[in-house]
């Protein structure tokens, strides 16, 4: 025992001293507890490689943030919640000085750090996932759960249905197919009020993990005849679902999934059964984006692109990095503004400019990202900020987006999440911040 | 030369059934004890707490858990991360609904829940054996992180079935820092291991034991084995349920019913393989092994691939770090298939005659 424990010291303690050497000129690290290895690899690579290619991007263009030279370190956590939390462990030493909002793309591996970034004071952005009662900053000053969250993006497709069958759901029926899982229920609890509220019926269909059999599911969809079906599925379940819904004869295009159901991984294998789908996202995809094509120019122009494989460029998933990526580094530009241009920023800094953040249609075109996500803008009570999705649809080739952005039903969904902030709160011992005195 | 018992004579009944006979180890375990309860918490850095020592001795404890049933009583479990589950949710729900529950009580009835369910689903034990009970204890794993899942009322109706463990406080003291928390867990770990010590080499031990070698003959000698192999059950759950408390108040902090997957209870099964079927030392060299190794390997590959110069990407470094574990397991599972307890043990009898073997 004693014998493994020396050499890994050592090696800890070389690497460490190494790595403190490159860090006298201004710096903003970002330390990424990444995946792309491990059953959702495939998803990590694009994510990830789309986030790093736009921060060397904004290194190689503009030579950093006013100055400031963006660096980062990769940490393999597999998608595994104890691997996530080493790494996080391992990271956090270095991002004491400067740190970037930390992405982990796991709901799993968030959960786990949300005390602990809370006590290091590091920031943890959750962009679309959980947990989405951090939208309630007054409890959890740390946790960002930017953009959108399951719930919001639930009321918002229910929105979209409304629109698509006549602006009244009075009557109508629709079926919430999902992951039996944490993350599957999240979104049960909007849906129900939504259902309460416009007057349809909820059927609600649980299909246990890893999903590759849904006949007896799609069998009860069948009989039930649902107007819609709401899809809420992971990995190979995705594909499955699709081809079963061939199989019984259901239209996909009333078919809805989340945002994790709406990358190009979930609808090519299943093929022709997938043309017609729709999902919801909070960026769109494709190469038409202004920064995503100089990304291409710049970056691989270089030879300097992450990705091996170049084909990933202009997916959901890699613009959805991107996407992270400019969140991450306007909020970095936000709090320069405040704590001092061309220095870097700590992690309560950072948080700070989180909070604070307003990222405008004007500043997105600016960037050349108008499109690639909504605007947003935070504030101590709205980790959110935005809320949108936009609903794209399979044409068998590409994700073509088919509405505009659309804003679940804040006046329904917030009050949720602050109850069960508030519940966090008592649990834990929290006494929440007052909002209006922040600044 | 220092490690030999001659001279050391016993001439009390109590001196020959010490736990630990030899002088030597006595001196030793105290040192070890000595070292980790005073000299690490002055010296180990917080990465070392939460992301090395802290899981380390939890899941040696699970392993332990196992290797009472598993090692000594001879019931094959693929249940073991559902039972540190039920433990999880069990000492959350103490806490949450009992008003003024001690964190110290609720962490043993969480572990006499996980017992109680432990007990039902060693039940089949009494007709089926090897292979099949482990496709027996294999619908325990499933069938409580559904009952998780399942009913709201376990996670206090989150939306999501995922559990945020309240803060620890004993005697008004708050274990809010990965050193306090580590000392926790040090001191619950090393009691519950004495205990395990202490009972494989008593009456039950032996009848387990017993059981193990050959049922039916234990039969004829007069062993239950309805209470025998249940209360391996009981025991062996008991230890998981600890352990998965712990696993939530002491290491993640919040933890979902999918994170008890079978993937874990293969890896805590693998330590015991690993570390020794039947030794208690054995689970602790497992965990050390199964758990440290690919960490240090994280951490060196990178650092040699600077040395030489080679592009290391960490997605490589994982891949890497797979293939050099998996070899390492077959290694020494043809090398010595009794597991590192057993090298320990071929050390020790070494050790005795060295410097001069006949």
């Amino acid at each position: 025992m004693k014998k493994v424990f020396k050499p890994a010291v050592a090696a800890a303690a070389v690497s460490l001293a190494m790595l403190s050497q490159a860090a006298y000129s201004a710096e903003q690290f970002f330390p990424i507890p990444s995946y792309r290895v491990g059953a959702y690899g495939a998803n990590g690579q694009a994510f990830y490689g789309g986030f790093i290619d736009y921060l060397n991007y904004v290194n190689m263009k503009d030579k950093g943030v006013n100055g400031v030279t963006l660096t980062w370190e990769e940490c393999e956590t597999e998608y595994n919640n104890a691997k996530g939390v080493e790494c996080y462990e391992r990271m956090k030493g270095k991002a004491a000085q400067s740190a970037g909002p930390i992405h982990t793309m796991s709901t799993g591996i968030s959960y786990a750090l949300i005390d602990k970034s809370a006590q290091d004071k590091l920031p943890l952005a959750m962009m679309g996932y959980g947990r989405t009662d951090a939208v309630d900053g007054s409890v959890f000053p740390y946790a960002f759960p930017l953009v959108t969250t399951y719930q919001m993006q639930a009321s918002a497709i229910v929105k979209f249905v409304k629109d698509k069958l006549g602006g009244n759901l009075a009557g109508k029926k629709i079926v919430y197919l999902y992951h039996d899982s944490a993350y599957g229920k999240e979104a049960i609890v909007a849906l129900n009020a939504e259902a309460s509220l416009n007057k349809f019926e909820l059927v609600q269909i649980p299909v246990a993990h890893p999903g590759n059999e849904q006949g007896a599911q799609w069998l009860k969809i069948r009989q039930e005849k649902p107007d819609f079906v709401i899809f809420w599925g992971w990995g190979v379940m995705n594909q499955t679902a699709l081809k079963a819904a061939q199989k019984v004869g259901y239209p996909r295009d009333k078919m809805i999934g989340s945002w994790w159901t709406g990358s190009e991984e979930d609808v090519v294998p299943a093929g022709e059964a997938a043309k017609g789908y729709m999902a919801a996202t909070w960026n769109v995809a494709g190469k038409q984006v202004p920064v995503i094509a100089d990304i291409e120019k710049v970056v691989y122009g270089a030879g300097k692109g992450n990705l091996q494989d170049k084909a990933k460029i202009g997916t959901v998933l890699y613009n959805r990095g991107v996407s992270a990526a400019v969140l991450s580094v306007e909020a970095i530009r936000k709090g320069q503004d405040k704590y001092g241009k061309g220095k870097s920023l700590n992690g309560e800094q950072m948080r700070w400019a989180l909070e604070n953040l307003d990222i405008t249609e004007a500043r997105l075109k600016a960037l050349g990202a108008t499109n690639l996500l909504p605007e947003i803008k935070t504030s101590c009570a709205n980790h959110e900020g935005s809320g949108k999705v936009k609903i794209q649809q399979w044409d068998g080739a590409k994700w073509v987006p088919v509405s505009d952005w659309i804003e679940g039903n804040k006046g329904l969904i917030h009050p949720l999440f602050q109850a069960s902030a508030k519940q966090y709160a008592k649990e834990k011992g929290i006494t929440p911040r007052d909002c209006s005195k922040e600044k | 030369m220092l490690y030999r018992e001659a001279g050391q004579f016993k001439t009390s009944y109590a001196a020959d059934q010490q736990l630990f006979p030899i002088r030597q180890d006595r001196i030793g375990l105290i040192l070890l004890l000595a070292v980790a309860f005073l000299g690490v918490p002055m010296f180990a850095s917080e990465y070392w707490f939460s992301a090395i020592l802290i899981p380390f001795l939890i899941f040696a404890l699970a392993a332990l858990g196992l290797n009472i049933l598993t090692g000594y009583a001879g019931q094959l479990s693929l249940g073991t991360a559902a039972f540190m589950a039920v433990g999880a949710y069990a000492a959350y729900n103490f806490q949450l609904r009992v008003e003024g529950m001690p964190i110290l009580v609720s962490f043993i009835c969480a572990g006499l829940t996980a017992a109680g369910v432990g007990i039902l689903f060693g039940l089949p034990s009494l007709r089926i054996k090897g292979f099949y009970l482990a496709v027996a204890t294999l619908a325990a794993q499933f069938f409580i992180v559904w009952c998780l899942t399942k009913f709201p009322w376990l996670s206090n109706n989150s939306s999501s079935g995922v559990i945020s463990a309240q803060n620890i406080e004993i005697l008004g003291y708050a274990f809010d820092t990965p050193r306090d928390k580590y000392l926790l867990v040090l001191a619950i770990v090393v009691l519950l291991a004495l205990a395990a010590k202490n009972m494989v080499r008593s009456t039950t031990g032996r009848a387990w034991m017993a059981v193990r070698d050959m049922d039916v003959a234990a039969s004829v000698i007069g062993i239950r084995l309805m209470r025998t192999k249940l209360l391996a059950f009981a025991v062996s759950s008991f230890y998981c349920g600890v352990a998965g408390a712990l696993y939530a108040y002491c290491y993640l902090g919040s933890v979902e019913p999918d994170g008890f997957s079978l993937d874990m209870s293969f890896r805590i099964l693998f330590m015991v393989i690993i570390g020794g079927v039947g030794s208690i030392l054995g689970s602790f060299l497992g965990a050390a092994f199964i758990l440290l190794l690919p960490i240090f390997l994280d951490i060196a590959l990178p650092f040699f691939a600077g040395l030489f110069g080679l592009p290391f990407s960490s997605a490589t470094v994982s891949h890497i770090q797979i293939l050099v574990f998996g070899a390492l397991i077959m290694f020494f599972l043809i090398v010595e298939p009794h597991g590192l307890a057993r090298l320990w043990q071929i050390a020790k009898e070494k050790l005795r005659l060295w410097p001069f073997p006949h």
